[in-house]
């Protein structure tokens, strides 16, 4: 085995690009343009449904423009060479988002059951919580580094949090799923935040694991198979991500939890057999939790056959899921240019239009064509997030960073697939463009954080000291 | 609002959302096309390039070299000959140590040389030096053994048991 010998090397390749420049204002150009296309779109939605530009445009934009504009500054001032493409992205994201948020507000049928009508102001307010969040971890957190002494207090932190939705006054089942509580009015989705504090507990585990994990193997049939005692980790979180699925009946989460674990696990160790067990391990318990808990088998049930479950809802025998089904043919009506903002009807997808099944709005209104164009840009986040992991020096920023991208793709998976039929279907928020406050204000922490582990991956190295021993004794002088 | 007007609105927004695609990807398309790779020398065998791949250095990043104004100021280190040919390492005013310790810049897979073996380092001019480590077989620069720290000429060979390397431009 060659990669026995070295180890002090073997996670350490890096990718800089040569001459680093800081980037700062392709980073302000391409910031200007993310605010410009939701303003369009805000533009486009108010003359669609109301013949006229909508009276809040300029607010809007300024409100948009100056959060954008606030994180800038402080990039430029506490991170000057961070990636130039995360925090455009996400304003694109988040600006399109609050968009397709305002464009459901002005539906009468949804302000008529309560699922709209002042949603676009509370989610600016969000995303402005989101960027101070932001903001705080860009000046607190100098250096990621920092993170990995909270290794295990980050662990009992995770666990805090996923436990607080089962806590008897605090938590709140809301429509078939445990994964709110209610705090002075505020529902608080803890798993949004999990993600992240779990990220940083696998990576500082498996930094100092990995070696264990990936070399004590025994070779069986190609695959490395690793010692029991190494087995643990991966069985107490799985174990854990059943637990959540049992008692919060949150299929997301746990789908999220444990495929981030995987992912580090695999990076950590470059080995192929912990992926094969992750798809074992994860189908056994997906199948084995299915099987007996109802609201999970709904799920399937509306994922394998949704019109039939929308004809008996409708019917009103039995049958739990019409959303499945009406999210599908709201993707058939948008077709591959979309009907245009405002021109749809995805207000008829009544519950969480504006939440869970927000693509399919963008499905109709942009059709094909805008979808492909949103995937990408969640695509382009996630590229980001791995080129820092590429091009971050030290092990445990790598696996911080593959984490917390891995993370990401599979939130974005899980909800687009769940709203496209391609899995059934799971209580998450599309990042960024989903109503919902804890999403967004832990996404942007994320990307905060991806910023700061790419600033110092950036950085140009410091020259080094100059030895004054060296000097002394071992340069020839001429006298 | 006229039909017309909307339905080139649609267009226009699709348009222009894929032109944010489009430019956000020029920024990023030199990780696409413009990382160097470094190509290295015809191999032996394959055990031996396995070893060489493993040994190449990590610090192969390129970084600017600050504003040296020297002229003919050699950029990098090419490993000429013997296991690591091919190698080039950046040379950024930092000591490069040559040896088959694991913690030297350049890990030197090569019995006749000692885990310390020499270093390289620029000096307060600029100019490049190497001096050797109190190696057992010594290090020659040319056909002369070294006895004390010597400024390397560009192109120069500089011998260390089967391993050749050079400073070039």
């Amino acid at each position: 085995m060659s990669s026995t010998t070295n180890p002090s090397t073997q996670h350490t390749s890096t990718i800089g690009s040569i001459g680093t420049p800081s980037r700062r204002n392709t980073e302000l150009g391409l910031l200007v343009f993310a605010v410009v296309i939701p303003v369009f779109a805000y533009a486009n939605v108010g003359l669609a449904i109301n013949d006229e530009v909508p009276a809040g445009l300029l607010s809007y934009g300024l409100g948009l423009g100056l959060l954008a504009g606030v994180g800038h500054l402080v990039v430029r001032k506490f991170a000057p060479y961070a990636d130039p493409l995360l925090l455009p992205l996400a304003t694109l994201l988040n600006g399109l988002g609050l968009v397709a948020i305002w464009r459901l507000d002005q539906s009468e049928l949804l302000q008529d059951i309560g699922q709209a009508g002042t949603a676009a102001p509370r989610q600016l307010l969000y995303t402005a919580m989101g960027i101070a969040l932001f903001i705080v971890v860009l000046i607190f957190l100098k250096d990621h580094r920092a993170l990995q002494r909270y290794t295990y207090i980050s662990m009992v932190g995770a666990l805090f949090l996923l436990l607080l939705p089962l806590v008897p006054g605090l938590g709140q089942n809301i429509y078939g799923a445990k994964i709110w509580i209610s705090v002075a009015g505020f529902s608080i989705q803890p798993g949004e935040f999990a993600k992240i504090v779990l990220a940083v507990f696998f990576a500082g585990y498996l930094m100092v694991k990995r070696d264990a994990l990936a070399l004590a193997s025994r070779r069986f049939m190609g695959l490395y198979l690793p010692r029991g005692r190494d087995l643990g980790p991966i069985l107490v979180v799985w174990a854990m991500s059943i637990l959540i699925l049992v008692f919060e009946t949150d299929l997301g989460t746990s789908l999220l939890f444990f495929g981030m674990f995987v992912i580090m696990l695999y990076v950590a160790t470059e080995r192929t057999s912990w992926i094969v067990f992750g798809l074992l391990m994860s189908a056994v318990g997906a199948v084995g939790v299915a099987s007996f808990e109802p609201h999970i088998q709904q799920r399937v049930d509306a994922w394998l056959d949704p019109m039939r479950e929308y004809t008996l809802s409708r019917q009103g025998v039995g049958g739990h899921s019409e959303q499945a089904m009406q999210a599908l043919w709201a993707f058939g009506s948008g077709g591959t240019l979309g009907t245009g903002w405002g021109q749809g009807h995805s207000e008829l997808i009544r519950f969480a239009a504006n939440s869970d099944f927000i693509l399919a709005t963008f499905g109709e209104e942009l059709g094909l064509a805008g979808v492909m164009a949103l995937l990408l840009l969640y695509a382009l986040i996630v590229e980001r997030g791995v080129r820092t992991a590429l091009a971050a020096r030290d092990p445990f920023g790598k696996l911080l960073a593959i984490g917390l991208s891995g993370a990401f793709a599979l939130q974005v998976f899980v909800v687009a697939g769940g709203v496209m039929g391609l899995i059934p279907l799971t209580g998450m928020t599309m990042p960024f463009l989903a109503y919902g406050g804890s999403s967004v204000i832990a996404n942007w922490a994320l990307i905060g954080i991806l910023l700061r582990i790419s600033d110092t991956a950036r950085r140009p190295a410091p020259s080094p000291a100059p030895n004054p021993d060296a000097e002394m004794t071992q340069v020839v002088r001429p006298s | 609002m006229s039909e017309l007007t909307l339905t080139v609105m649609r267009l226009g927004f699709l348009a222009v959302l894929w032109l944010f695609v489009i430019v956000a990807v020029q920024v990023i398309r030199s990780d696409l096309f413009g990382t160097r790779v470094t190509q290295r020398g015809s191999r032996r065998d394959a055990g031996r390039a396995q070893q060489a791949q493993r040994q190449a250095p990590p610090q192969q990043r390129q970084q600017p070299t600050g504003g040296r104004a020297r002229r003919n100021a050699p950029t990098k280190l090419v490993v000429t000959e013997g296991t690591l040919t091919g190698t080039t390492v950046a040379l950024q005013s930092q000591t490069i140590t040559l040896g088959r310790a694991h913690d030297s810049t350049i890990v030197l897979d090569d019995d006749y040389a000692s885990s310390r073996h020499a270093r390289i380092y620029p000096d307060r001019d600029g100019q490049w030096i190497v001096e050797d480590l109190g190696s057992t077989n010594g290090t020659y620069l040319d056909r002369t053994r070294l006895t004390t720290p010597t400024p390397i000429p560009l192109g120069a060979p500089i011998r260390i048991g089967k391993t050749v390397i050079e400073l070039r431009k």
